[in-house]
């Protein structure tokens, strides 16, 4: 149930206020998404998304480092 | 796939585990409360890469195994009703009620539909002006405030013929529920990460400070959980017991606020009760009363019938981590995904389901 996945945004469509949707793009396959609870988020970002809607932006920066590091972490003896 | 195929790097995998390994110097029962951790531990077989000092014990994060049996049976009445469309999320179908699933419903000829979101069923709903068309609603915090978006999205578009049939399930009380029972063997938790990615995690100071028990937030990915479990451990053998995020590339520590907003304006904190543990206090969701005309519960006002369990089913025991799903003696041979007896065996995320699939 408390699946959600990582997609990047393809685009947005901001004409309903009250409901902002965007097409997602899930390793090819394109869906709709509510964006509601981000209001920040661009084109091109990646969101986590579940039943419809994004949870929460990606954070690249944070993504990167924490990889670098437990590659490292194998590393060291 | 950008964020999942580098977190299922096998290699990274293997050298998390060589430090667990190195760390670990004594017994140790952790526990990952949420049921799709339990599916990609299973899946991905990771308890083969760590010691057999870390007894790995799965927790009650299946909001499909513990949706109270009382309501599986309404909104199977309720889908039997003339002019009733019920729309709820797959699995929900396949749940054993007292005298059938949801499935056989359709098959007597209830129109019940599965939908991916909850705008799908205000979809169905604005679709179907005639039919009365009933969201059947299941969830911990990460799903919730989806489920509250419908009831948000109903009001707006003055749908009058849409109610939600709400069992939502909140994590921390459980977490709590289970550390303060007798015989609670949990020592550390990894907490449900996509829960967290909407509430955030502070809930968790106060309990792992009067517990004295290390929780780190966790993700789905071999890598994540690995992670988690290495961070856990070294917590455990040095004795620490606070609160860390292993999961930060999408949880903070606020969470998502506006998600959080939404759960506030729909619904009020009860006392619920969980499918094979009982009632815990303060731990779901019921419509509130700006929203009441939405909730199938009234909208319906059915009396909670004779429920029946099927006496075989130790769903209660293996959601509570005492017993592990091959313990039951039903498992294999009696109760499969294609036969369930209890729900841990329907959903993919449920234990039973998980071992079925993946235990070797
Ligand atoms: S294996 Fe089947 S009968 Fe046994 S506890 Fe799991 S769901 Fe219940």
């Amino acid at each position: 149930m408390c699946r959600a996945i990582p997609g990047k945004i393809i685009s947005i469509d901001d004409s309903n206020p009250e409901l902002r949707m965007a097409k997602v793009n899930f390793a090819g396959i394109i869906k709709d998404a509510c964006l509601n609870w981000l209001p920040e988020s661009k084109v091109g970002e990646y969101v986590i998304v579940h039943v419809g809607f994004a949870l929460n932006t990606i954070d690249e920066q944070d993504a990167e480092q924490t990889l670098h590091l437990l590659r490292e972490m194998g590393e060291i003896p | 796939m950008k964020y999942i195929d580098e977190y299922r790097d096998k290699e990274l995998v293997e050298k998390i585990s060589t430090k667990i390994h190195k760390a670990t110097t004594k017994p140790w029962a952790i526990m990952e409360v949420c049921g799709g951790q339990t599916h990609s531990i299973m899946k991905y077989n990771l308890l083969e890469y760590l010691p057999s000092e870390i007894d790995f014990i799965h927790g009650p994060g299946c909001p499909v195994c513990v949706t109270p049996i009382e309501l599986i049976d309404k909104a199977i009445s309720i889908s039997l009703i003339k002019d009733v469309i019920l729309t709820s999320y797959g699995d929900m179908l396949r749940v054993p009620g007292s005298t059938m699933d949801l499935f056989q419903a359709k098959a007597k000829g209830a129109d019940v539909r599965i939908v991916f979101s909850p705008l799908d069923a205000i979809k169905v709903a604005t679709d179907n002006p005639l039919k009365k068309v009933v969201f059947f609603a299941v969830g911990f915090e990460t799903t919730a405030p989806a489920n509250a978006m419908a009831v948000v999205e109903a009001k707006r578009r003055n749908l009058t013929n849409f109610s939600l049939l709400a069992a939502h399930v909140l994590v921390p009380p459980a977490m709590e529920a289970i550390l303060s029972s007798q015989n609670s063997r949990i020592q550390g938790f990894i907490a449900a990460g996509h829960v967290c990615t909407v509430m955030g995690y502070k809930q968790y100071f106060p309990i792992a400070e009067k517990y004295k028990v290390p929780i780190v937030i966790g993700g789905f990915e071999p890598v994540d959980l690995m992670e988690a479990v290495y961070m856990l451990i070294s917590q455990l053998e040095s004795g620490t017991y606070s609160v860390e995020n292993a999961y930060s590339r999408v949880v903070t520590k606020e969470g998502n606020l506006h998600a959080q907003k939404v759960l506030e304006d729909v619904f009020e904190i009860s006392d619920q009760n969980w499918r094979g543990i009982g009632l815990i206090p303060n731990s779901g969701f019921k419509i509130n009363r700006s929203f009441e005309s939405f909730d199938a519960e009234k909208v319906f006002s059915l009396q909670n019938s004779k429920v029946s369990e099927s006496p075989l089913c130790m769903a209660g025991e293996v959601l509570q981590g005492h017993i592990k799903p091959t313990a039951c003696k039903a498992f294999l041979n009696i109760c499969t995904p294609e036969n369930p007896l209890g729900a841990p065996m329907v959903s993919s995320e449920g234990a039973c389901a998980a071992y079925f699939h993946y235990h070797k």
